[in-house]
């Protein structure tokens, strides 16, 4: 394969650039050339020699998408709240416009009305999922499930209502960020005349294709963040996340929690304070006790001196409690929103946790945690919301039709 | 949107007349209608608290002849057009009524979409709100019709003049 070298005396460096695109090129073409075939038998699995872009989740089913979907690289979160007068039957408006806005980007197909239809045809696993607060469902004259409200004040909380609240939820998702904005724009757009956006947060994973399929995520911090959670498809999965009663059985809640990282302190904690912090090694994720990420940690095992290996007063410590039922599914983001004059980073973890029941799962897990964890002295959470994920639609129906109907 | 054809009334209407008539054999197979090789995707209406709007959408055609729709109507707007838009002597793009009607060729498809070709509301006899479900019919050149509904959309384009005068579309 030959690359256009360019010329003049930056010769060099240009030239060895291009030859690692030509290559990367090269390779490329070699596998299409090949075919599917010769990759099958090499890595005893199917991998079609079909682009990302292309792939689509369902949007409909029993319950939303976005929840069980191994988690996008992208995503998009914005708080709304609902304009004076919107009440039931403008609800059910909205959400059957968003809806079907929703199920058509979904399958790579653009929106009705969509100005740039080019910007639909590429899904990357686009999900939009949709969340109810109290205010939301005051208005349309339903009965809130108990646990909808704000979380209960913590200690470690400060939080700002301009992170906080609202009144509707639009999570958009996918691996591709020019996806994820063009989605956005075309909810809000649909969404303007019935409410207006309170919040939003942008965050982003590893870029698909950098890792392994599954990998934990990494925050910001370096820390695998996430390996405590039950896999999608599973009996404790379906337990700890769906709701069963009411309008909200086959949905669930969504704790939102912007999390402000103070990296600039963190930088001052050496790798084995870190590590103590956590309760987990760096390198691997894995328990202080263990040797690879998924290992139970022994919260028994003492050092030489006769201190837990685990401390007392580490994040896993205290997050894991004795009670099964207390246990949550995290499927949160990164955010990183630039330097200031006092401050390198701005960034932090878009907490996002699913359950059943709010009251019952999430609040004495955050409850410990305010009262004893190490992280606390380098994490405060700025922002806080609650809300109730409907279920899933059939086609033909909408999201929140088992509250609008 | 849901679509609906009534087409087999007018066909039962069709052979109503031509057996009061004792005319033809009544079990000859009946002449094609237009509106049975006819549907609408992706229909929706712009949204607007008064005054004019307008519907767009993709017939198809999978007939064997072209098919020509030669009026629209609605109970949102008691006038309504079909429209199309052109550019007028001074350059302007201008939406004016099509002449002769829609014609969707045989096998093929016509696009009703902003800045082009469209169902244009004249005067609309409640607001159209976003999310609202707007029933249509059209009527073709041998009488038949196909009814659908289509969504409404808030959307800030579709301004073009109509005739050339002062009048925009609402919003």
């Amino acid at each position: 394969m030959t690359t256009d070298r360019g010329s003049g005396s930056g010769r060099s460096g240009s030239s060895r650039r291009q030859f690692l695109l030509g290559g990367a090129v090269a390779g490329l073409g070699a596998a299409a050339a090949i075919g599917a075939d010769v990759v099958i038998t090499r890595t005893g699995q199917e991998t079609p020699a079909s682009l990302n872009g292309a792939s689509a989740v369902d949007f409909y089913g029993a319950h939303q998408a976005g929840i069980e979907v191994a988690p996008q690289a992208h995503s998009t979160l914005v708080a709304l709240d609902l304009l004076d007068g919107i009440d039931r039957s403008a609800l059910r408006r909205m959400m059957r416009v968003v809806t079907d806005d929703a199920a058509r980007m979904a399958e790579g197909r653009a929106a009705l009305a969509d100005m740039e239809p080019e910007l639909a045809v590429v899904p990357a696993r686009l999900t939009v999922t949709f969340g109810f607060a109290p205010g939301l469902v005051a208005r349309a004259g339903g009965s809130a499930p108990s646990w909808l409200r704000p979380l209960p004040p913590f200690g470690v909380d400060r939080l700002d209502p301009a992170w906080s609240d609202g009144d509707l939820l639009v999570q958009v998702s996918s691996d591709d960020p020019l996806t994820v904005a063009h989605a956005t724009r075309m909810l809000l757009k649909d969404l303007r005349t019935f409410a207006h956006p309170r919040w939003t947060q942008t965050g982003f994973r590893r870029a698909h294709g950098s890792e392994a399929h599954g990998t934990t995520m990494r925050n910001l911090f370096g820390q695998v963040d996430g390996t405590v959670n039950a896999a999608p498809g599973t009996d404790d999965f379906d337990e700890l996340v769906w709701a069963r009663e009411g309008w909200i059985a086959g949905g669930t809640s969504m704790v939102v929690r912007r999390i402000h990282m103070d990296l600039d302190r963190w930088d001052r904690l050496d790798r084995s304070g870190r590590e103590q912090a956590v309760g987990r090694t760096l390198a691997t994720g894995a328990p202080l006790t263990g040797v690879s990420e998924r290992d139970e940690p022994d919260f028994a095992a003492t050092t030489p001196i006769g201190f837990p290996v685990i401390p007392e007063f580490s994040h896993l410590r205290r997050a894991r409690s004795d009670d099964r039922t207390q246990r949550i599914v995290r499927r949160g983001y990164n955010y990183d929103e630039g330097p200031s004059p006092e401050s390198v980073s701005d960034s932090g973890l878009i907490f996002i946790a699913y359950q059943a029941d709010v009251d019952r799962q999430f609040v004495p897990l955050q409850r410990r945690l305010d009262e004893l964890d190490l992280l606390n002295q380098w994490t405060t959470p700025i922002g806080s919301a609650v809300f109730a994920i409907p279920p899933g639609c059939q086609p033909g129906g909408y999201i929140g039709e088992t509250l609008l109907d | 949107m849901t679509k609906h054809s009534i087409s087999r009334l007018v066909v039962v209407a069709a052979a109503s007349l031509l057996l009061a008539g004792c005319a033809a054999p009544a079990a000859e197979a009946p002449a094609a209608v237009e509106s049975d090789s006819v549907t609408i995707t992706d229909a929706w209406v712009k949204s607007a608290d008064e005054g004019m709007s307008a519907a767009f959408g993709v017939l198809s055609n999978d007939g064997d002849a072209d098919v020509t729709v030669v009026s629209a109507s609605t109970e949102a707007s008691p006038m309504i057009e079909l429209h199309e838009t052109v550019m007028n002597d001074s350059g302007e793009m201008i939406m004016q009524p099509k002449e002769g009607g829609f014609v969707i060729p045989a096998g093929g498809t016509l696009a009703l979409e902003p800045g082009g070709n469209h169902i244009m509301l004249m005067g609309l006899a409640a607001p159209i709100k976003a999310g609202d479900e707007v029933g249509f019919t059209l009527t073709f050149s041998d009488g038949s019709t196909y009814t659908f509904t289509a969504p409404a959309k808030d959307f800030s384009g579709a301004n073009e003049n109509y005739e050339g005068g002062d009048m925009d579309m609402g919003n």
